[in-house]
């Protein structure tokens, strides 16, 4: 899927290259270079490297092989054992998309000449080696922009704010009391800028309680944040109690608060030591407080190298399920859509409004809340809505992607890299597992968007928050993910798609209903790959249902023409030879 | 309905308090309490009754249920609630011989009785003496039916639980089964959907006549000889009435009915798969020897003068080792409680690991893809033995069948199919689904369900290429269990046979004449059965099949042999089956030894399994199963259908299926109005039966949840299912459990 995808995209870029520095390595005969695949042995051809991509291709297989990958991928790339005694040099790279490449060559007799190791080194860890992302080389047009995708106004406007009860504050405008957090923020009527500014220095990183989504009818609101600085001493703070009674005042349904504090109670009990913590039920009278227990960055990272240790290369059959039980993922999964739907269950059957927030509120805060919002609003699961989602619950709100992916930083240890935007899509996707019709975007739309938080060619990405980015100017000076998958939308869409407006989404989160996501997960084993890609059947089906449509316009021009002229003869039917409608699907 | 306190499953006081005495219940619903009887099935008897039961109503946390009547008839055991049923639902998916709260009594699998808190599953010797508090049933179609006795009158409870207890778990003679008494109307009127299922019965191919047999050997070119010997058993009582044998077999009768090698099918290339069982055991080792040698010469006359041989007894796990593994997988299905559910959550794959079941199941499918292999890439007849050459046999041959040729991916291809191999193949049916409840363990095995579980996992990796869906294997499955069609009530065709025409029940009547399963008509209306098909079945394009009617090309064997490498041992062969037979057996021999050596059966499938993905999808040519770790998967639809935990509102295939329904019939409503129009225009009736698509009509409900067809959803408020226990679900216990978010997070001490 994904190799299809580059391609094009690399294809669009590739004027851009040949102007800017592009190295390419191809040592005298384009048969020197070996890879060696995992699965089909050593494969002998040619290797490209550009500034942004590595291309290998091998023309005397059947079928043709290629590889081609953005080099925002890799992780990692190493020398394996010294040079040999034939001068061969071996490296590895390792990716952030759960495979690993290993080629092997000769080392080129030319000491001018560059190194293939050593050009990787340098375009595949652009930060650390001073140079810009390639994101900010890419210049490709599109019809569409992006960056228009979300319109934070618009987006309160369509639930219907500000009304009575919340209103907009500017006092996050230009960034200085909260840099991690949007300048446009929505909060109750009855709190004053003034008294939201001590509220800033009470929460960690300064991530105040703010709205996320409002429920159209019954007015409960899921409010995110980070903890509250309660330390040791249990500090309190009444501006933050008065903050909390309003969000719960806002909806006359409920006399009740629930704060979801996504960590195990444990953890959060260790926060005070570190001057954090959890609201204490005195303090929040009408508060109630649930931990939903889902762990921090460092074990869903330690969770997902096992899940790769388990399905790369090669699956240990026999051991299977107990291996893939003892990486833990899906039981992450499974505490991170539990709680999401316990906060959904709150909005919508009981009325009440919430606060989600973690430690810092950017990681678990935003897996939960955007999974809520989604179950609960339908608008979320079309194709736009879901860029507005991610728009605005995860870039807006500054989920730190350059330091959870670590984009062009060679530093692959680095403990702040977690995947846990990969766990949130995973989440999604077994969600539209659940309910297949429910989604106007399809798997592919998924696998595109996790394929481009590695591939650095477009901007959305990038950076920490909204206030960086725009330091970077990256709107500018990039383009958005949404101008290449907007541009081609029907590549994403869900045939099966029904829009039924009002529907709320309760999945089911018991385990024996999860399932791995073998083709995000496992789809470099050419083995799991299904005979038939899913999306290209789809594509079948839409196409068959454009012709259909088609047909009964014309059918309609037709009959409309026939009864205007009713009397008069045609001499062939255009129709007449039409073959049986298959279902290919 | 009443609620009763909530009782915990680890509470150590009583389970439940009833805040409403017995006496008050009797009292309120004295006046209309006898009426309601159930509507018996003609030739069902009432055995004993009880009320007021209370029925535990499972999708609840707390101890919740109905009153009403508990009936143990010679066909079922039955609940009847005492509310009258709200405004009944039209059920488009309604079984008519048993519902929801009917459990037929070959079904039952075990009952458990709770005594003082404790369960103890109930056998022959405690059904004296005591009586339980509480009665719990465990159905082989996985439902769970938990009823309280202590509302009702002491000796009343004693005779319904000694009652169930005597009917369902005593062993008892295949005359009681209920279909020797059931007296269904053989011919329900002529009502049109009576003349459809009529026509589609006729379809099934029953393989009961000679000439069902030379239609099969006609259609897949066999080059073969039909038996008519055993025609009245004189060759064997264990073997099929007729059957195929290749023609280098001489005298039957020294086989003395053991060790025959029959034909399965043939491949177009002229190789074909044969199946034997053990050639008899006699005092000299020799003889056996020599045997196993004529019976494999035999089939390697059979083409080319190649052939592989494969003892399954060795290399599959045998009949105990499935019923254990299958009895360990199942209990996870059998769910009590929500509790219960949620704690086997936890451990839910290393526990399907343990059970071993899936391995099973992919076991079986490797082999059959390594028979495939040899039939199909290296074109060598197969021969398939076993020790009684009933069983495993027949998961294998029917596989590697289904693999094959598409024939039989169709509804009635694969009936006749399973017809051809196993009813009139002899698999015992009665001892391995264990009807009467036999104490002899040993031959109790659920074969066919593993048959059943192997398609399934092909159903799910090729839906396109299945003309059935997997609703119809489900009801298959269940069918097994209900005690009335003669499919799966014998041993043998010579059982079915004897049995038969003894047991009529009316001497002037003639024989008995029980239905076969695939009369669908005795369980479902014909709207009903529009859910055995696959809505997204890719039909053979008309032109084809106009080709494929007479003869398929498939089995063109002159123009099937286009490979030169093939054309060189073909002379070979024959020319050395002229001179020198012994080099001709040791090469024999040699390739025989193949298919288990050690240079991996596994490697190779692999790679044939990789060249055959690489082929451009023809869902009307070989199928094979990717066999990897996450391919292997749990029939979800047969397994979780009654566990309100796994209900999807909303949600599940139901909601892709009605969509895909409503752009077929978009489809074909466009070409139902262009053939109008042609029609009409031309005056040209167009004779070519277009697409016909089976559409079902899921009525107006927009939220179907998941267990639809099978469970419904009753007058549950539409809340989602919290998990409960996720405290103790994952004990993460290193050190990054503990570990800061931030690494760098000096910051938040700001």
């Amino acid at each position: 899927l994904s190799r299809r995808c580059c391609s094009r995209a690399a294809g669009c870029c590739r004027g851009q290259t040949a102007k800017s520095a592009q190295c390419r390595w191809n040592a005298g005969s384009p048969k020197d270079v070996t890879y060696i695949c995992p699965f089909i042995g050593p494969v002998r051809g040619s290797l490209t490297v550009t500034n942004y991509r590595l291309f290998f291709r091998c023309t005397d297989r059947e079928p043709v092989f290629g590889l081609d990958l953005p080099l925002g991928a890799l992780s990692r790339v190493e020398k394996i054992g010294a040079a040999t005694s034939r001068g061969d040099v071996s490296y590895g790279l390792v990716c952030k998309d759960m495979r690993n490449l290993r080629f092997v060559h000769k080392e080129p007799e030319d000491s001018l000449k560059k190194s293939v190791f050593e050009v990787l080194i340098k375009f595949a860890f652009p930060v650390s080696n001073n140079m810009s992302l390639f994101a900010f080389e890419y210049k490709q047009v599109f019809p569409e922009n992006g960056w228009k995708v979300y319109d934070p106004l618009a987006e309160y406007k369509r639930q219907g704010l500000p009304n009575e009860s919340w209103r907009i504050s500017k006092v996050n405008d230009h960034y200085e009391l909260c840099d991690s957090y949007p300048a446009a923020l929505f909060v109750p009527v009855t709190i004053t800028d003034e008294e939201l500014r001590r509220v800033f220095s009470f929460r960690a990183k300064g991530r105040i309680p703010v709205l996320s989504w409002i429920h159209p009818e019954s007015q409960a609101a899921v409010v995110r944040a980070s903890q509250p600085m309660v330390g040791q001493n249990g500090r309190r703070c009444k501006e933050d109690e008065k903050l909390l009674q309003a969000i719960m005042d806002a909806n006359a349904q409920s006399h009740k608060l629930f704060i979801f504090d996504a960590r195990p109670s444990v953890n959060a009990a260790a926060n005070k030591m570190k001057g954090g913590g959890y609201e204490s039920e005195d303090a929040y009278q009408n508060a109630e407080l649930v931990f939903l227990d889902i762990h921090n960055i460092h074990v869903m990272r330690e969770s997902l190298r096992k899940l790769k240790e388990v399905v790369y290369p090669n699956i240990e059959e026999s051991h299977w399920l107990s291996n893939l039980e003892s990486t833990h993922w899906l039981e992450h999964i499974k505490l991170i859509l539990a709680g999401a739907l316990r906060i959904a269950d709150k909005v919508e059957s009981g009325k009440t409004s919430v606060v989600v927030h973690c430690s810092d509120g950017w990681d678990r805060t935003p897996q939960l809340t955007s999974l809520a919002l989604i179950m609960l609003d339908s608008h979320y699961r079309t194709i736009r809505g879901f860029q507005i989602l991610l728009e605005k619950e995860w870039l807006s709100f500054g989920h730190r992607f350059q330091q959870r992916v670590g984009h062009g930083d060679r530093n692959h240890t680095d403990a702040d890299r977690s995947p846990i935007f990969l766990q949130f899509i995973d989440c999604v996707w077994q969600m539209t597992r659940q309910f297949p019709a429910a989604f106007e975007f399809n798997e592919y739309f998924l696998i595109t968007i996790l394929d481009h938080l590695y591939s650095c060619l477009f901007g959305t990405f990038l950076c920490n928050s909204e206030q960086q980015r725009l330091k970077e100017e990256v709107p500018k000076r990039t383009v958005s993910l949404w101008s290449f998958v907007n541009s081609q939308l029907e590549e994403f869409v869900n045939p099966l798609y029904v829009h039924y407006p009002s529907h709320v989404l309760f999945p089911t989160v018991g385990i024996r209903h999860l399932q791995l996501w073998v083709t995000y997960y496992i789809r470099w084993n050419p083995r799991m790959r299904p005979q038939e890609p899913v999306h290209q059947r789809y594509k079948e089906l839409l196409a068959k249902r454009a012709e259909l449509q088609k047909r009964v316009e014309e059918l309609q021009r037709e009959a409309a023409n026939r009864t205007a002229s009713s009397s008069s003869e045609r001499a062939g039917s255009p129709t007449r030879s039409i073959t049986p409608v298959q279902t290919f699907v | 309905m009443l609620s009763l306190g909530s009782g915990g499953a680890k509470s150590t006081k009583p389970s439940f308090v009833s805040y409403v005495t017995p006496e008050e219940i009797k009292s309120e619903k004295d006046p209309p309490k006898k009426e309601k009887l159930p509507d018996l099935l003609p030739g069902e008897v009432e055995f004993c009754s009880a009320n007021p039961i209370l029925k535990y109503t499972q999708d609840d946390l707390s101890q919740r249920g109905v009153f009403g009547t508990l009936f143990c008839t010679n066909f079922r055991v039955t609940f009847i609630s005492d509310e009258t049923p709200q405004e009944k639902k039209a059920k488009t998916f309604k079984n008519k011989l048993y519902g929801e709260n009917d459990i037929p009594l070959v079904c039952v699998d075990h009952i458990y009785g709770v005594y003082d808190e404790k369960r103890k599953l109930i056998t022959g010797g405690l059904v004296k003496n005591k009586y339980p508090s509480k009665m719990i049933i465990h159905c082989k179609d996985l439902r769970v039916f938990q009823f309280c006795l202590r509302f009702t009158k002491e000796e009343d409870a004693k005779k319904i639980f000694q009652g169930i207890a005597h009917h369902c778990l005593e062993e008892k003679s295949l005359k009681c089964v209920f279909a020797f008494s059931y007296m269904g109307t053989p011919s329900p009127g002529t009502d049109l959907s009576f003349c459809r299922e009529m026509q589609r019965k006729q379809e099934t191919i029953m393989f009961d006549s000679p000439e069902d047999w030379t239609q099969e050997m006609k259609r897949t070119k066999a080059n073969c000889r039909l038996v008519i010997e055993n025609k009245n058993f004189e060759l064997s009582q264990r073997l099929p009435k007729y059957f195929v044998i290749p023609l280098a077999i001489g005298d039957l009768f020294s086989y003395q009915g053991k060790g025959l090698p029959i034909w399965c099918w043939s491949h177009y290339s002229g190789c074909a798969l044969f199946k034997a069982s053990f050639p008899p055991v006699t005092q000299e080792d020799g003889d056996f020897q020599k045997h196993l040698e004529t019976m494999i010469n035999a089939v390697a006359h059979n083409y080319l003068y190649s052939v592989k041989t494969e003892d399954l007894s060795e290399s599959l796990p045998n009949i105990q080792d499935i019923q254990q593994s299958y009895n360990k997988f199942k209990q996870f299905f059998l769910i009590e409680n929500s509790t219960d559910f949620w704690l086997s959550d936890v451990k839910w794959f290393s526990s399907l690991e343990s059970s071993g079941w899936l391995d099973i199941i992919r076991q079986c499918l490797q082999k059959a893809v390594e028979v495939v292999e040899c039939l199909e890439k290296d074109n060598t007849n197969v021969l398939i033995t076993e020790e009684e050459g009933t069983d495993l046999c027949y998961v294998i041959s029917s596989l590697a069948q289904i693999m094959l040729d598409p024939y039989y991916r169709t509804l009635m291809g694969f009936q006749s199919l399973v017809q051809k191999e196993w009813v009139a193949g002899c698999h015992a049916f009665l001892d391995r689904c264990n009807h009467l409840h036999q104490k002899d363990k040993e031959c109790h095995s659920p074969v066919f369900l593993l048959f059943l579980e192997c398609v399934w996992q092909l159903v799910q990796q090729h839906s396109p290429a299945f003309q059935f869906s997997e609703t119809y294997l489900t009801v298959l499955s269940d069918s097994v269990h209900v005690p009335i069609f003669s499919t799966f009530l014998f041993n043998s065709a010579h059982h079915r046979e004897s049995v038969m025409k003894a047991e009529s029940p009316l001497a002037q009547s003639g024989p008995l004449s029980c239905p076969t399963v695939w009369d669908w008509s005795v369980q479902f209306d014909s709207k009903a059965q529009n859910f055995f098909y696959n809505p997204l079945y890719s039909e053979k394009v008309k032109h084809e099949k106009a080709v494929r009617k007479p003869h398929k090309p498939k089995h063109q064997r002159q123009l099937s042999l286009p490979s030169t490498a093939f054309k060189t041992p073909l002379k070979k062969g024959f020319f050395k089956d002229e001179t020198d037979s012994l080099k001709k057996m040791l090469r024999v021999k040699r390739l025989s030894r193949w298919m288990g050596s050690p240079d991996s059966p596994a490697a190779t499938t692999r790679e044939f399994y990789e060249s055959w993905q690489h082929r451009p999808v023809d869902y009307h040519g070989l199928l094979l199963p990717c066999l990897d770790g996450p391919a292997v998967r749990v029939w979800m639809q047969r397994y979780l259908r009654w566990i309100p935990e796994m209900y999807i509102l909303g949600g599940g295939s139901v909601a892709m299926t009605t969509k895909l329904m409503e752009l077929l019939s978009q489809v074909q409503d466009l070409k139902r109005v262009l053939e109008q129009r042609d029609t009409s225009q031309a005056a040209k009736i167009d004779h070519h039966p277009y697409l016909q698509h089976r559409l079902l009509s899921f009525g107006s409900s927009g939220r179907l949840s998941s267990s639809f067809p099978f469970a419904y959803t009753r007058n549950r408020s539409f809340k989602p299912i919290i998990p409960t226990g996720l405290m103790q679900s994952l004990m993460v216990t290193d050190s990054l459990a503990s570990q800061e978010d931030e690494a760098s997070s000096v910051a938040s001490f700001v």
